[in-house]
């Protein structure tokens, strides 16, 4: 049985137009729970980078927005003690061996690192994934640093004449980590005045 | 094909016909998921439910959709479902969604579903279509854990690490450590392990059908997707 080129344009078009409303309505359920759990998920990283003993707010949702030299906007979520700041969170990048990797660093009023967690990243298992706190500690040593402490030409790795540990068999992903932090607190001193303005 | 036997449906889809080991389909997945038993499961359970519903679906639809638009429709179908267990598992499953998130939109890239809807479904009553759907599912993901596996005890010495992770905490038995510390052949979850493993897995299979006196099954389709 033959049928004309309208007849199957027709099957063709109700099939998407079904399955776009079942995809439609699946969205407007969906919605409010996927966000919910994002924003869960930003809580969950922030509390790992700004220590709960030194907020009384929710510094996910206590954010302003900073530009940076390249007009990029950066959200800075803020841990605030009754009133006034006591530390800053932000996310900072650094391109990896495979791709960007992205990190949240979180800094006190000082400028020193409260502390860093990775986000995401699509390093090579076994060799750049060690920079996540489930594979190692190697992250955890940037913990009280700033830009001075030490000073700034010793924030690279070893092979680069600083002080940081590169990963045997991987010192890209180490290297890009090392400069984005360095870059991350440079980003805070020179707007320091503008994060921890009040309204 | 009338008198269908859900024996035989079982059975190709589990061992006579995988879709990994005997049709060497959905290959994409299949390499880029492996690297651990874990993944490698996540990855299949995935499949599966993806499988099972649009081999239904098509059962369902066989005898409106026509020959000539049948493949958009397939795809529709598939994708549609694909972003149906994504927008759901993410909004109400979501631990196990931050495990398997990443794979989801990669079943889009398998080719298995599309040829068990297009090879069965599209013939079949929703019963068998269904059952298809699913022991070709759990066939691939039989098959993703014993690559997973392979590759995971060679390249990093554990099994099932993480399995909590995707099942929950009553699985931490699962995880063990097979060979000390720094004891893996790191290639073995890089992409050249993964065609090791896949190949090695074939011919074991090949040799156990010869044994027991099948004979190579040889699959009307080969192809990678």
């Amino acid at each position: 049985m033959k049928r004309g080129t309208l007849t199957h344009a027709i099957i063709l078009g109700t099939f998407c137009f079904g399955f776009g409303l079942v995809l439609a309505i699946t969205d407007r359920l969906t919605h409010q729970a996927i966000g919910a759990r994002a924003l869960e998920d930003r809580q969950n990283s922030l509390s790992q980078v700004l220590p709960g003993n030194l907020h009384n707010n929710n510094p996910a949702e206590d954010t302003i927005i900073v530009k940076d030299e390249e007009g990029q906007e950066i959200t800075i979520y803020r841990a605030l003690q009754s009133g006034s700041i006591t530390g800053v969170a932000y996310e900072i990048r650094s391109l990896g061996y495979a791709g960007e990797v992205k990190l949240m660093l979180g800094v006190d009023v000082n400028g020193k690192v409260l502390g860093v967690r990775v986000l995401s990243h699509k390093e090579t298992p076994g060799l750049g994934d060690r920079i996540e706190t489930k594979k190692g500690n190697w992250i955890l040593q940037f913990t009280g640093l700033s830009i001075g402490e030490p000073p700034i030409e010793k924030w690279k790795v070893k092979k680069d004449g600083g002080q940081f540990d590169q990963f045997s068999g991987a010192t890209i992903t180490p290297r890009g980590v090392v400069g984005a932090i360095r870059t991350g607190l440079e980003f805070f001193s020179t707007h320091k005045a503008e994060i921890l303005r009040m309204r | 094909m009338m008198a269908t036997s859900y024996n035989r449906i079982v059975k190709d889809g589990l061992w006579d016909n995988n879709g990994v080991f005997s049709m060497l389909l959905g290959m994409c997945p299949t390499m880029a998921m492996t690297t651990s038993a874990t993944n490698g499961l996540g990855m299949g359970l995935a499949t599966a439910v993806v499988m099972a519903a649009s081999n239904l679906l098509v059962a369902l639809f066989r005898k409106y959709i026509t020959q000539e638009v049948r493949i958009p429709v397939y795809i529709l179908i598939v994708a549609a479902m694909v972003t149906l267990v994504d927008l759901v598992m993410n909004a109400w499953m979501h631990e196990l969604y931050k495990v398997l998130g990443l794979f989801i939109p990669l079943i889009v890239s398998n080719c298995l579903p599309l040829a068990r809807l297009e090879a069965f479904a599209a013939k079949e009553p929703v019963l068998p279509a269904l059952v298809d759907g699913i022991s070709m599912g759990i066939g691939f993901t039989l098959a993703l854990t014993v690559i997973g596996s392979v590759r995971e005890i060679a390249g990093s010495g554990t099994l099932f690490a993480d399995a909590s992770l995707l099942l929950g905490p009553a699985f931490t038995f699962m995880e063990m450590r097979v060979l000390p510390e720094n004891m893996g052949v790191l290639m073995m979850i890089l992409p050249p392990g993964g065609f090791l493993a896949t190949g090695l897995l074939v011919v074991v299979k090949r040799m156990i059908d010869v044994r027991s006196g099948k004979g190579i099954q040889m699959a009307g389709a080969h192809s990678v997707g």
